[in-house]
Formats: C-alpha cells, structure tokens, sequence
C-alpha cells in the first residue's frame, strides 16, 4: 500500500466514512438500487458525523478542510453505494458556490445549516437542449424591482426535489451571451417552483435525479451571487474543484469492485481449483489494482493541488475525472467478468458497480468535454510559449 | 443530570482464542474494543443528557491503554473520562472490581444515575453493575430496555425479563444496566473525535480512591479461576424425515428401547 502522506484529521475523516459506509450503507446498497429510494437514514447519519461541513470554515460550523478530505469521503462512501456518494457530493456541488461567491449575508443564511446537513443543496445548470454545451441555456432570470423572475425548466439535477437550497444558473441579458448568465440561490417551496418527473436510472438509483421548472418564479433580488455576469465564471471555477469528487467516486467504486473480484476469485472453485489461480484471473486482477492505484494517485495529486491554492486547475481536475472515470468503466466490467454469470445477477454486488461507474464518464461534463478541456489548455500552453 | 456511564475495553470477541496449555485468552494482536454492551450504556447516558441537560462522565479500569476507550466514547458525546488504573488494582474478580468502581462514585459525590452495560463481553458475569449499587447502597435495576421517564427525582424504566417487561419506578440515584434492546448507539462525529483527542483524562490511583487496600485488586478477590474449559459439542440428534406417523412409530420404538 502507498502511503498517501494523509494527516491525521484526514485519517480520521476516511476511518469514519469507513465505518459509515461498512454499518449503513453497504447493508443497504442493494434495497436502495432496487427501490431508488432517496437514502434519507444514512443522509442523516452523514450529517451528524459533521462530514456535509468538511469544506465550510469553521466560522460558519464547518470542519475548515479541503478537496482532498471530500475525495477521501467520497472514495469511502462510493465502496459502499455510488448514489449515496453522490447525493452527498451534489449537495456539495451547491454549497460550493455560496462558499466561494457567496457575500457574507448569504454565507451567515445559508452555510450553518448546509454544514450541519440540516438541509441539502443543488446545482442547476443542465436543461433538456443544453447539456455539454451549456451556452445553450435558456433558463431566464428578469430583474423587477426588488425581485428576480426566474421562467424555464433544469433537468438531471441530482438531489431535485429532496434539496432545499439550489443554485441556478439562468440568463439575465441574452445579448451579452455568455456574460449575460447569472447565478442564484433559489430555496425550495418558492412560489413558481416545482419538480418533474423523477429519472429512472441505470445505475446511481439511490440518488434522485429530477426536473427543476421555474413559471414566473419570484425571488428577492438578494439572492444573486456575486455580480450578474458571473454566472458561467463561477460554474466553471465549481467544475474544476468538484471534479476531483466525481474522480473520487470513480476510484471508490472501481476500488469496491477490485475487492469484490479478488474475495470472489478466491473463493470460486473450478477445475479443482480457487478461479485465483489461474494466471488469467490473475493478470486481470493485476491490471485492475494498477488501474485504480494510478487512479488513486491522480485524484488525490489533484486534490492538493487544489488545496494548496492554486486557481489554474481545470486541466488537471479533468484529467484525474477523466482517467479515473474510465479507470471505473474497466475495472468494473473485468469484475463482472471474473465473477462470470453471478457477476451479471444482482445477487452480487458488481453489476452494480457497473451500472454505477458508467455515469461517472458522463456528468460534470462527459469525457469527451473533459478531452476538449484538457486538449485546449495544452494548445493554449503552447501557444503562449511560442509567443515568449 | 449527572449521568455516569462505566466502560470496560475487551479484546474483539470474534478473534479470540484460548491458550490451550494455559488456559488463558490469548491477547497478543487482538483488537481492543469498548464492550459491546457497554455502548448502549455510552448512547444512553448521552440521550439523557441531551434530553435534560448536564453532564456524562465515563469511567473504565483497566491498564493505560483503556485511555483509549474513554477517547471513543468521548468522540460519541460523553464530557469526561477518567480511567481508574494502579497495579493495585490487577487481579480484581468482580467483587474487587464493583468496590473499586464504586469508590471512584464516592469520590465523584454529585450523581443522579450510573449506567452500565448489561454484561461484559469477556468475562459475561453480569455481575459489576449490581455490585457498585450495592456498595453505594442504592436502587438497581437491570436489563433496562426503555427509560420511559425521569422526573421528580425518580426514573421509570422498562426492563426486560423471560416472559416479557416489567415497569418499574426508582428513586434517584440509582444504577440500571441496559440491554441492546434500549438504543442504537451512535456513529461519532468529527468534531467529537478532534475534542477527544484533545481531552484531558484524569487518572485514579488506589490513593486517589482512598480505598481499603485488601478489598482491591487481588488480595480483595476471593473469586479463583480454577481452570478454564470448552464444554464437549453435544452429539448429534437423530431426525426422522419419512411421513408423520412413521416417524413417531420409529421414534417410539426407539425411546422403548432405550427404556425411556
Ligand atoms: C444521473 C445524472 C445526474 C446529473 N446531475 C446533474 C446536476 O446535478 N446538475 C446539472 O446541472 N446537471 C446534471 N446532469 C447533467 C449532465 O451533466 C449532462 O447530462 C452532461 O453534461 C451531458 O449532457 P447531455 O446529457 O445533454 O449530453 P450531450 O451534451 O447531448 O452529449 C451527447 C454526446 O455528445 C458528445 N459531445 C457533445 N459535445 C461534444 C463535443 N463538443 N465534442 C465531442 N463530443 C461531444 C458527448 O460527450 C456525448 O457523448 C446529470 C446527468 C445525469 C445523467
């Protein structure tokens, strides 16, 4: 095992996700796939164990840590059930916002009780005509007087419907494009907001995944974040620190799946023989655990880089999503594989695994957006070098 | 509320394993835990305190490395450990143990109710929780599975027995052990578990407890453990599985020849 140089206050925060995920979630992980039932118990367990406050200082009742400490959650969460992992990372996803753009007012509102996991938040941007292309939104936020009025509808918002606080990005000045796209925090039960249908899923069916539309949704003017304008600025900046939880769930459940296979390759008797064995087995086994362990180095590299401060990370926090998420998409197939047919029953852990890893190639932008992110930096690199 | 909560750390049950020349647990690379029993105690004393304020002291004796068991259970809620621990005190047999404890309760003075757990995993007697309320002289009730009300300076609890629960109404102070029945014990928070690290455990000598030097400890023992077995598997029975009557005609036949 490498020794990932972890502090003790991170040591501590992934033995108590272990245990979090070994009594509460993994028991339940299979009943939550099956009923897509939002996992309020283990929600509430997370929030009592003070984890929805990892990254909120600790002025406002937060534990004051970094991205690393939520990938380490992330990682633990994500052995046991995918959807709880990123029901837990969602909310995050709306809490970063206020954290890094919200003004002190907002920050006083709203960040005490995200800390404490008493409410739950959500980040919506996608619409049905604007997923990888974001500029395509048509979501609008008209200013009156004191009031915002906020008309279109989100969808695959994860956490839609069981979140209270949602960030929103909406148009408020279509002629500027791009800066004409603002950000708001939207709370649940405001007149003209309401919920669609909720997704069925393939995989991740513990999370809830739902329509957000806004009709002639009102909301006080104090609600915008930072400055109008700013809304893909900040979406961007939240991207290239949540990616690295994304990566983080990634690696947990290609992590799980490895466990599981080599438990079962040990287990699993053909020709008189434990299937480990056999080199073919083997070798497979090997791939996979080189796989995640460079996965893992990746994440966490990211995670610090992000924590000691440096802006410029939208490259590298796509690059360790992009890598680990596919990591996820392999390891977990060869684990279905060497479970051979029990591997495809859901009598056993892996296809879930499976079903789960597969989104992680596709939210927080698709690998193919995570390509274009990663190709243009170095293009950009490049070409400003060539300028010196 | 003045709650106390006694702990005891036990090797993790399901490693252990008997020395079969001495006869003796083996411990060496055996986890420590907190009796199991003894974290429904921990939950218990912290719900009461969260429901009528006050405070939750955990006390253990045991050897310097029980410290890390009053850690764990203040990262659960509880507000102070101290650890009772001399090498006078190694050897105690129950007797001793209770009496100790109990000096400790002296010495603590102000309290409204000690909780216990129904039974240490390790030695399974049952019988420390009943020793210090007899020491200290006051109510006892055990296998609580519910504590249905505090008020007026008197608890009524639920307590489990054979047949079912009986309600039963004590003065306080008093000393009641619980069953697993009673709660479900929490995960600790992050914030519990940095303020645990940083407390300060207060250590008790036999000094300290100003107790009598032949009722701790091995000379206040007289429980001997005078040899230390696995009772022999049962045979086997035998099952009849052909049809009903058959069967009873079978089995009859045989309990008439064995005279039964
Ligand atoms: C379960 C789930 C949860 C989600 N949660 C949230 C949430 O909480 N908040 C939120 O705002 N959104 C959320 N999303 C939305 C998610 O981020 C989008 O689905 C994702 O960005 C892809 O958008 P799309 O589905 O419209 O696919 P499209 O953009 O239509 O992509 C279709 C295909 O085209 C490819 N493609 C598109 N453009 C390019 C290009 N320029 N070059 C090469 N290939 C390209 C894509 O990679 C993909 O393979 C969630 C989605 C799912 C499925």
């Amino acid at each position: 095992m490498i020794d990932y140089l972890l502090t003790e206050d991170q040591k501590m925060i992934r033995d108590l996700c272990r245990q979090i995920t070994e009594e509460k979630i993994t028991p339940i992980a299979a009943e939550l796939d099956k009923t897509g039932e939002f996992p309020w118990e283990i929600i509430k367990v997370i929030a009592q164990s003070d984890l929805f406050g990892l990254v909120i200082e600790e002025k406002y009742g937060g534990m004051g840590g970094g991205v690393l400490d939520v990938c380490i959650a992330m990682e633990e969460f994500s052995k046991g059930c995918g959807g709880v992992a990123i029901t837990y990372a969602a909310s995050g996803l709306g809490t970063y916002p206020i954290i890094l753009y919200g003004n002190e007012e907002q920050k006083n509102k709203y960040l005490p009780v995200l800390a404490k996991g008493e409410k739950i938040a959500a980040f919506g941007l996608t619409e049905p005509a604007a997923g990888s292309d974001a500029s395509a939104i048509q979501t609008t936020a008209k200013k009156e007087g004191n009031h915002y009025i906020l008309n279109g509808t989100k969808h695959f918002i994860t956490n839609g419907g069981d979140a209270q606080i949602y960030i929103i990005i909406a148009i408020t000045n279509k002629s500027k494009g791009a800066r004409g796209v603002s950000a708001f925090i939207v709370e649940k039960d405001t007149p003209g907001f309401t919920f669609g249908k909720k997704e069925d899923k393939m995989g991740i069916r513990a999370s809830s995944t739902r329509e957000l539309i806004f009709t002639d949704c009102k909301i006080p003017k104090e609600n915008l974040l930072a400055r109008e304008g700013q809304g893909f600025i900040i979406t961007m900046k939240i991207f290239d620190i949540s990616r690295p939880g994304v990566a983080a769930q990634a690696l947990g459940i290609a992590q799980g799946a490895l466990d599981a296979a080599v438990k079962y390759a040990r287990e699993r008797v053909q020709f008189g023989k434990p299937i480990s064995s056999f080199q073919g087995i083997q070798f497979m086994l090997a791939d996979m655990a080189t796989q995640v362990e460079a996965a893992r180095a990746l994440v966490y590299a990211t995670a610090r880089e992000i924590d000691s401060g440096n802006k410029n990370v939208g490259s590298d926090s796509a690059i360790a999503k992009l890598f680990a998420s596919d990591t996820a998409m392999k390891v977990t197939t060869d684990a279905v594989q060497i479970f051979g047919g029990y591997g495809y029953m859901k009598e056993y852990p892996v296809e879930k695994y499976m079903r789960d890893a597969k989104i992680t190639q596709i939210y927080e932008g698709t690998n193919q957006i995570q390509r274009n992110i990663i190709a243009q930096a170095l293009i950009k690199e490049a070409a400003k070098n060539k300028k010196k | 509320m003045n709650i106390i909560v006694f702990i005891k750390q036990v090797p993790e049950t399901t490693q252990v394993q008997i020395d079969p020349k001495t006869n003796t647990l083996i411990r060496e690379g055996v986890q420590s835990i907190i009796n199991p029993f003894d974290m429904y105690a921990i939950e218990e004393g912290i719900r009461l305190k969260e429901k009528f304020g006050g405070k939750v002291t955990v006390l253990t004796m045991g050897p310097p490395q029980a410290e890390s068991a009053l850690r764990e259970a203040i990262s659960l809620g509880c507000d102070e450990g101290i650890l009772l621990s001399d090498r006078a005190f190694a050897g105690s047999d129950t007797l001793a143990t209770s009496y100790t404890l109990a000096m400790a309760v002296k010495k603590i003075k102000e309290f409204d109710i000690i909780i216990c757990g129904k039974q240490a995993s390790d030695g399974d007697t049952a019988q420390v929780g009943p020793g210090i309320s007899t020491h200290l002289d006051i109510p006892q009730i055990t296998y609580v599975k519910k504590i249905e009300e505090v008020k007026d300076n008197s608890a009524i609890v639920e307590r489990m027995t054979e047949e079912g629960f009986e309600v039963i109404k004590a003065p306080l102070p008093c000393l009641i052990t619980v069953v697993k029945e009673i709660n479900e014990p929490r995960i600790p928070s992050l914030k519990g578990m940095m303020r645990s690290k940083k407390a300060a455990i207060t250590t008790w000598k036999a000094i300290d407890l100003q107790a009598e030097e032949d009722r701790i400890g091995l000379k206040g023992s007289p429980t001997q453990v005078v040899k230390i077995f696995t009772p022999p598997s049962r045979p086997k029975g035998q099952i009849f599985d052909g049809a009903a009557d058959e069967s009873v005609a079978k089995l009859v036949d045989i309990l008439k020849s064995q005279l039964i």
